[in-house]
């Protein structure tokens, strides 16, 4: 094949493993953007008792590269504990895989970034987190710095979407320079819930449209 | 089965051609510009003369000197706008061209302005066309040269440059068309629709890569960009490529209208039987006034490498405009040219054809490219409300 992958990049891309949706996920979490080029969403499912990985699965939105790295990387964390799994980087993906031409590199990184998103989403939830910080808007915003604008490929806080944060008594207010009836608006919220809503001393996350 | 569906790169050349370049290979291997010294060197002088008046006739030009042959459209390209540019410096130092060129014609452009040449890039509608109002406004009393394509070779939209050939010439303006993807499938006619500059690539339409024509108007002001000998009339120093002028030649002689009414057929094939397979899909560029070879689509939901990669396990070669394509990672600058959003241009592919795509080829396509782009959105977070 002059294709300038690897045969198990080739063949995880073709058959890839872990495809799909979990209902019911504990966790699910997308990386990236349409509008960036890859995007990659992930839902995880974890014994509650031992934190071991019991299903994960992944969609891509994305090249032969990611869906690769999407395979593997969902392979390599099946089974294992949740803090493990925080420790598998995008090389431990690139070294499974054979490697990836340099300039795909970039696509395993959103994978491995996706799956440490997940992690620390779940562990954040259900308490595992050593130590519990309050949650400030400094948290609140690198959080959110993950959330993509869709029309753009910039995330949203530095698009200078986000106006203002506040928080009050375990509330959280996010408002938007964004007006109700943008195309993407419904996406954007989804996932500012999905980055916020479990916080350990938040009750409620609020996402107010002001543009 | 094979199916090569990147013409718009490089086609399979014709035996034909072959066969009229292996004598100048083997025999007629003296180099034109001996001819006085030897019969050797004059008999090759007579063969690219032929060639030349071959080429000066088909483009609606007058003198065979009008032809001078490069080494690609690239070069072409180089030489007829730097050439014009630097001739032309009293006229002034203000240049047209349009975003969705050519590299070869846009980084030309870029060349210039780093030294001091002012350039406008005319941007294009949604189906990547320019704005016959928004060139005249471009227009001042410096401009020396207006450079629009005839046909683009990612989406196939063809301009009329029948227009812009006939405003440049009311201003004053030398006009030069990049006709690479274009000429033949589409005709052109230099001194009746009053364009001063065409830029030709013959291994676009069966013949010889390394050979390219640049169509001067007689008359016209312009400086060699490359230092070298007398050849081509002092504007191209090298030893000519005589094989390959020869092959170009022959390339331009044999090529068909029938084939160009079969392959236009075979696009329509192929558009509708995707259209009609797969859903939500995007074509990009115009419909009507399109180059017969060339069809874009967009699949939502899904990546152009994936989809071009996969359709390459079933035999079936494609490019896609995609940023996960290229080497500098960015989407095609066409197709955002366009207004098209990094979304749109993800899902890209270019479908371009050939006089030797048959209907089983073309009917093996649409049914390989709904399994893959069924199987690729099966992966992807996108778009599920609609098969749902």
């Amino acid at each position: 094949m002059p294709v300038p992958y690897t045969k198990l990049v080739i063949e995880h891309f073709k058959h890839p493993h872990n495809v799909g949706e979990i209902k019911n996920a504990d966790v699910k979490v997308t990386e990236g953007s349409p509008a960036c080029g890859d995007m990659l969403t992930l839902y995880l499912k974890v014994d509650p008792e031992t934190h071991i990985i019991k299903d994960i699965k992944f969609q891509s939105f994305g090249c032969a590269s990611n869906i690769a790295t999407g395979s593997i990387l969902t392979d390599i964390v099946k089974g294992k504990k949740i803090e493990e799994a925080a420790k598998i980087t995008w090389k431990d993906a690139v070294e499974a895989l054979g490697g990836l031409p340099t300039v795909k590199i970039h696509c395993s990184v959103l994978a491995a970034d996706a799956l440490h998103s997940a992690v620390e989403i779940y562990m954040e939830k259900t308490g595992l987190v050593k130590e519990k910080k309050p949650t400030t808007k400094e948290i609140v915003m690198s959080k959110l710095s993950h959330v993509v604008d869709p029309l753009t490929g910039i995330d949203i806080v530095r698009s200078g979407l986000i106006k203002t944060i506040h928080i009050k008594d375990g509330v959280l207010t996010v408002i938007l320079d964004l007006p109700k009836d943008h195309q993407f608006a419904k996406n954007i919220e989804e996932e500012i819930l999905e980055r916020l809503e479990h916080l350990w001393d938040v009750t409620g996350v609020k996402v107010i449209f002001e543009g | 089965m094979k199916v090569y569906l990147d013409n718009a790169a490089s086609t399979k050349m014709d035996k034909r051609v072959v066969d009229a370049m292996i004598p100048f290979f083997l025999e007629k291997y003296a180099v034109p510009s001996s001819q006085f010294a030897h019969t050797y060197g004059l008999e090759v002088k007579d063969a690219v003369d032929e060639a030349r008046v071959s080429f000066a006739e088909r483009l609606g030009g007058k003198y065979p000197e009008e032809i001078i042959f490069t080494s690609g459209g690239t070069e072409a390209n180089n030489l007829a706008i730097k050439g014009v540019a630097y001739a032309n410096i009293n006229k002034g130092k203000h240049l047209i061209t349009t975003q969705v060129e050519h590299n070869s014609v846009l980084n030309s452009f870029r060349r210039l302005e780093e030294e001091g040449f002012e350039v406008s890039y005319l941007p294009v509608s949604k189906d990547g066309i320019i704005n016959m109002d928004v060139l005249t406004r471009c227009i001042k009393k410096e401009t020396a040269l207006i450079s629009v394509q005839y046909g683009n070779h990612e989406t196939g939209t063809v301009q009329d440059i029948r227009e812009i050939a006939k405003l440049s010439k009311e201003k004053g303006i030398l006009f030069h068309t990049d006709a690479a993807i274009a000429w033949p499938y589409l005709p052109i006619d230099a001194y009746n629709w009053g364009i001063d500059l065409i830029t030709l690539s013959p291994h676009k339409f069966y013949g010889p890569k390394g050979i390219g024509i640049l169509f001067i108007k007689k008359g016209t002001r312009i400086k060699k960009v490359l230092d070298g000998g007398f050849n081509e009339f002092n504007l191209r120093p090298g030893t000519e490529n005589t094989p390959a002028i020869i092959g170009a030649k022959k390339a331009a002689e044999i090529f068909s209208r029938e084939d160009v009414d079969r392959i236009l057929l075979l696009k329509k094939r192929l558009i509708t039987g995707i259209k009609t397979t797969i859903k939500d899909v995007e074509y990009n560029g115009l419909k009507e006034h399109s180059l017969p070879h060339i069809a874009n689509l967009t699949f939502k939901y899904i990546e152009g490498e994936a989809i071009s990669l996969r359709l390459d396990f079933e035999g079936i070669a494609v490019i896609t405009g995609s940023a996960c394509y290229s080497k500098n990672l960015q989407a095609s600058y066409i197709l955002l040219a366009m207004g098209k959003n990094h979304e749109q241009a993800h899902g890209s592919i270019r479908f371009s054809l050939s006089k030797y795509n048959t209907e089983e080829e073309i009917d093996y396509t649409i049914q390989k490219t709904g399994e893959v782009v069924s199987d690729l959105r099966k992966l992807s977070p996108l778009g599920r409300e609609d098969e749902e």
